[in-house]
């Protein structure tokens, strides 16, 4: 097995602050990399180089494409990148709002990425859309109604189902959980699990939620100041930190 | 199957003044496939370290483990995965599982990530809970509302779906009643007898009897608390 998807020496400076440094992992295929920090520790600054949100300094980042193999991303067109991320990969955003078209009602915003990658019968795609908002316990009856007119757990829940319905093979996440209630937390997570086991799919999810990381992810690294200090399987790292960060955020965690 | 070799584990606390740990020093063993031995001695003698080492869920610093033919020492992380799903079993003290996910469910993944078919391992999730007297009625419900015994059942149906090669059970009959017990401890010899390396806390006496080809009193490497 190879990787699909693989950083190396990713560094980010904003001025002389220091976004994230030298940081450099691979993910295969089924496999969540949690990646954890406290806030301003470099770990959406990271997700948003490697996910080409945003540029970075030096360093790079290679993806499996289906069609050509192993492909250094600064190499590919603006087109092909595009693409990418309209079908391959997927991001989503700690803000829903970033992530949706808030103008589109939430069945268009759901269609709007199947027909990137084809679907064109109407019938169909609302179909598929509302068994999506059905998966992440959206009621259907709101097919029609703008995002602007939901909560903001139920505009997450929403960019969920948009960025999951086309079956990307790479998604990034941005504290996807951060403003969700518990109960549909642990639906959603259970969603992504199966989604990952099924269709084999990667995620990499920022998150400071260390229960996420240990029901969700395979593997996890821990930032402090931008840089990695520990990496390791995830129950690993939580159960036996080497760090002295990494023992002081797991030993800060609050018991219910 | 298990081979286990000048292994030390200490616990570096940094936010307790630095504070050093040491819980084994120098363990060595070995457990061969259809063998079933228990680790003894008194509490915090280091037998659940020993499991938890054996499964990476501690970091292995100092020494040498072998699991079939996995070098705990130099395996990645990815390496120990895959030996877990399809390798080696864990039956913990507590059930962790995502909440709202349904008991049937939460027993049939390990078999699904071992590479069984969803069918015979629903078929064999419903046998398992069967015979561990979950009733039926209760399958579709989260195990996290069950009872500590009940939940303990729901982890030794999780743990033993699978065939696995080697498997680690820590006290899996503490809180059972003996209808029960005797249930997990036939589990446990068909296990051994399907050719499982099998290493085991049991406290109850009888059960290690029952069940156990050797003992290895883990007091042995022990070092008590020392300080540095």
């Amino acid at each position: 097995m190879t990787a699909l998807f693989s950083a190396k020496s990713i560094t980010k400076k904003y001025g002389r602050q220091i976004g994230c440094e030298d940081v450099s992992f691979d993910v295969y295929a089924g496999e969540v990399l949690g990646i954890v920090g406290e806030s301003g520790s470099g770990k959406s600054t990271l997700l948003n180089c490697i996910s080409g949100q945003i540029g970075f300094d030096s360093g790079s980042v290679h993806f499996d494409m289906r069609d050509r193999g192993f492909c250094d991303m600064a190499t590919l067109s603006e087109p092909e990148r595009r693409f990418l991320a309209r079908t391959d990969m997927a991001f989503v955003h700690q803000n829903p709002r970033d992530g949706l078209r808030m103008a589109v009602s939430a069945g268009g915003n759901i269609g709007e990425r199947l027909m990137n990658i084809g679907a064109r019968h109407y019938g169909d795609i609302r179909a598929t859309a509302s068994e999506w908002m059905s998966r992440v316990e959206l009621s259907t009856n709101r097919i029609d109604d703008r995002p602007f007119a939901f909560s903001g757990g139920m505009q997450q829940r929403l960019q969920i189902a948009r960025n999951l319905v086309t079956a990307p093979r790479l998604i990034f996440m941005d504290e996807p959980t951060g403003g969700l209630d518990v109960s549909v937390q642990a639906r959603l997570l259970d969603l992504l699990r199966g989604l990952v086991q099924e269709l084999g799919l990667a995620v990499i999810i920022v998150t400071h939620d260390l229960a996420v990381v240990r029901m969700l992810a395979d593997r996890m690294m821990v930032m402090q100041q931008g840089r990695v200090v520990e990496e390791g399987l995830a129950d690993q790292v939580l159960d036996d930190p080497q760090h002295a960060y990494s023992q002081l955020l797991v030993s800060s965690v609050l018991q219910v | 199957m298990f081979d286990v070799r000048n292994v030390s584990k200490t616990f570096c606390l940094h936010h307790q003044g630095g504070t050093e740990i040491t819980v084994l020093k120098d363990a060595s063993f070995q457990v061969g496939s259809g063998e079933c031995v228990a680790l003894t001695g008194p509490s915090g003698a280091g037998k659940s370290t020993i499991l938890r080492l054996l499964y990476g869920n501690y970091l292995l610093q100092d020494g040498y483990i072998r699991i079939g033919n996995t070098d705990l020492a130099k395996a990645a992380p990815r390496d120990i995965l895959s030996m877990r799903q399809s390798h080696l079993g864990y039956v913990s003290q507590f059930l962790r599982v995502l909440p709202r996910v349904s008991t049937l469910k939460v027993v049939c993944e390990p078999m699904l990530k071992a590479g069984m078919d969803a069918v015979a391992a629903e078929t064999r999730a419903k046998d398992l809970l069967h015979k561990l007297r979950i009733p039926d009625r209760l399958w579709h419900l989260s195990p996290l509302t069950f009872s500590g015994g009940e939940q303990q059942r729901v982890n030794i149906a999780r743990g033993l779906g699978p065939t696995y090669p080697a498997l680690l059970l820590d006290e899996p009959t503490a809180s059972l009643d003996a209808a029960n017990r005797e249930t997990v401890l036939e589990l446990i010899n068909v296990a051994r007898q399907d050719g499982a390396a099998i290493i085991g806390i049991f406290h109850d006496k009888a059960a290690r009897e029952q069940v156990c080809d050797r003992e290895i009193d883990v007091s042995n490497f022990g070092v008590g608390y020392v300080h540095a």
